[in-house]
């Protein structure tokens, strides 16, 4: 028996689902979630082995709501997103679902997962590798969602002042202080605007709208003031890349 | 307003040389009549600095007021008045500064006539120059205006074609449609209907049609139905109508983005219930709607409202009326709104 959590926020998309699953007795339906964050919670309270999970929710998307599952499950999505935006993560998804689907198609995709599911045992990092390819697209570079405790903050990246690289993860330094995200600074700098954040040192991002100006520190280095006071290194690398920025 | 012709850098260089030449062949006329070179250099001076200030003042009058070139006798008017009042300023300055030579108050009387005529000549032609500029950057704007207006039909046509089909809204109404199939036949029927006779409105209408508010209500009632039914009990839209304001009249599609806009805006940036509320008011000479939704401040910057659906309702309406005031927002206590004002034309 295998447990199945849908996760849609639209109630009729959700119930096309649960009809579709009483074909299958073999996938037992543990509950069913309006919004990233009851998915957040089900998936760590049941463990599901398999998801059904739409892509524009209210508050945090799909996407955004696996990254903050540390062992993200497999995953099939279910949604009207247009094919562009498919093939993106088409090649690690699990299968998707594209709204509206009938029973065959529905069934197909679970016959994939079961196949899949029997030939490898560990898939989760398939979804691992998902995610690094949907959060590159552009529309999810707005933001940074990550957890802090048991709450999930979502931060505009405007208010970011800079990213600092801390062993497996990045600290990204805000107004409230620091949040941490496992993430790399590379993935960083690849998903954020790189206009306006740069990486100015080997451990450090830098929010350009945030330097208030930029000081010779000791031999070639340099060190960036923050408008909130906070200084951020400057490597040479790094000076040459900010001056390219501010057009100096 | 027009930008001024000072802005404009060989202007400004031209226009200076021009007014050096002017003074120096007056300094050296005079001097070349025998008067002292001192004399010829105050008289210069005293004369064409008053008539350069005259000028700038012409030139800036014009940049507010643009005469036609029709109202000849306007113009001509005002420049013998002006000419004269130059006159009056520098006989009487030159008088004060220079009498003192001999001779000299003789021969200012004397050249009085000619000195007159070469300013109404240099005034006149300073005039024309403003009006042929600030009547070129009149028509250019306009002109500008129109091809935006062009290119903003073609856009707004694509932008219908993309309504008409709009994929996540037809895809997300057909899934729905799906699901009720099995459980509720009946209800499938019925947005099937609403759902037809939504995108039927979208394709008969012309953009640059006028309709009443009840006609575009009734359509929008039919969007709200269709949300509805997708999002459950999230959404409540709450629709408020001034019944004076019912008749009234706006273009065609104009309420739909913005409720379009209000709905996504609110529902994916909030959790549970999401109210939407939209009311008219008939006032006078105009009609004004009012679309709120709840957000959250704290994830989303009130940029974030001013999406695609606002600005093209802007957009239109900064075309039919030349005003940019007519689409207002705010964000106050967690609920962002959207206020409308469409004038009523007179002859509608």
């Amino acid at each position: 028996m295998s447990k199945v959590i849908i996760i849609d926020d639209e109630p009729l998309a959700r119930s096309i689902v649960k009809e579709y699953l009483q074909k299958h007795p073999e996938l037992e339906l543990i509950t069913e979630c309006g919004d990233g964050f009851e998915g957040v919670k089900a998936i760590q309270q049941h463990q599901p082995d398999l998801i059904f999970l739409d892509i524009q929710m209210p508050k945090i998307n799909g996407f955004e709501m696996l990254e903050l599952i540390e062992q993200p499950p497999n995953v099939i999505f279910t949604t009207a997103f247009d094919e562009y935006a498919i093939k993106a993560f088409e090649a690690h998804a699990i299968d998707y679902l594209l709204k509206p689907f009938n029973q065959e198609r529905f069934d197909k995709a679970v016959a994939k997962w079961m196949e899949q599911q029997q030939n490898n045992a560990n898939t989760s990092a398939k979804t691992e590798e998902l995610l690094d390819t949907a959060s590159q697209s552009p529309s999810q570079s707005n933001r940074v969602v990550v957890k802090n405790g048991s709450k999930i903050k979502i931060i505009p990246v405007h208010d970011i002042f800079y990213l600092e690289a801390a062993d497996d993860y990045v600290k990204i330094h805000t107004q409230e202080g620091y949040f941490l995200k496992n993430k790399t600074m590379s993935h960083f700098e690849q998903v954020l605007d790189a206009q306006q954040f740069v990486r100015s040192h080997r451990s450090y991002i830098v929010n350009v709208q945030q330097i208030t100006r930029i000081d010779p520190y000791e031999k070639d280095n340099h060190v960036a003031i923050l408008r909130s006071g906070l200084k951020v290194p400057v490597s040479r690398g790094g000076y040459g890349k900010l001056k390219a920025v501010l057009g100096l | 307003m027009s930008v001024s012709l000072f802005t404009v850098r060989r202007f400004l260089i031209i226009f200076s040389i021009a007014w050096v030449v002017l003074m120096a062949d007056h300094a050296i006329l005079l001097w070349s009549l025998d008067w002292p070179v001192e004399l010829a250099v105050i008289d210069s001076l005293i004369s064409n600095i008053l008539l350069l200030l005259i000028c700038l003042l012409v030139m800036n009058t014009v940049r507010y007021y643009v005469p036609e070139f029709t109202q000849y006798l306007n113009i001509l008017c005002m420049c013998v008045v002006l000419t004269i009042l130059w006159l009056l300023l520098s006989k009487w300055l030159l008088g004060l500064a220079l009498n003192s030579y001999e001779g000299y108050a003789i021969f200012l009387r004397r050249s009085l006539m000619v000195r007159s005529s070469i300013a109404f000549l240099i005034l006149g032609i300073v005039t024309m120059i403003g009006i042929i500029w600030f009547n070129w950057q009149d028509q250019k704007r306009s002109e500008e205006r129109k091809s935006d207006a062009e290119k903003l039909a073609r856009d707004a046509e694509l932008f219908k074609l993309r309504q008409q089909l709009q994929p996540h809204f037809l895809f997300n109404s057909l899934n729905s449609i799906n699901a009720l199939i099995g459980s509720r036949p009946e209800e499938a029927r019925k947005m099937v209907q609403q759902l037809s006779d939504f995108l039927r409105g979208t394709i008969k209408k012309e953009e640059t049609q006028w309709v009443s508010l009840q006609e575009e209500i009734q359509y929008l009632e039919l969007y709200l139905e269709i949300e509805k039914v997708r999002f459950g009990n999230r959404l409540t839209p709450i629709v408020t109508i001034d019944p004076l304001s019912l008749s009234r009249k706006l273009p065609a599609l104009l309420l739909q983005p913005l409720v379009e806009n209000a709905i996504k805006f609110g529902l994916y940036d909030t959790i549970g219930e999401t109210v939407i509320r939209i009311s008219t008011v008939a006032k006078e000479n105009e009609l004004e709607v009012i679309v709120s939704n709840p957000f959250d401040p704290e994830t989303s910057s009130p940029r974030q409202g001013t999406g695609f659906g606002l600005k093209s309702v802007q957009r239109r309406l900064y075309l039919l009326f030349d005003r940019n005031d007519l689409v207002i927002t705010e964000a106050k206590d967690n609920i962002f709104t959207t206020r409308v004002t469409i004038p009523q034309l007179s002859e509608a």
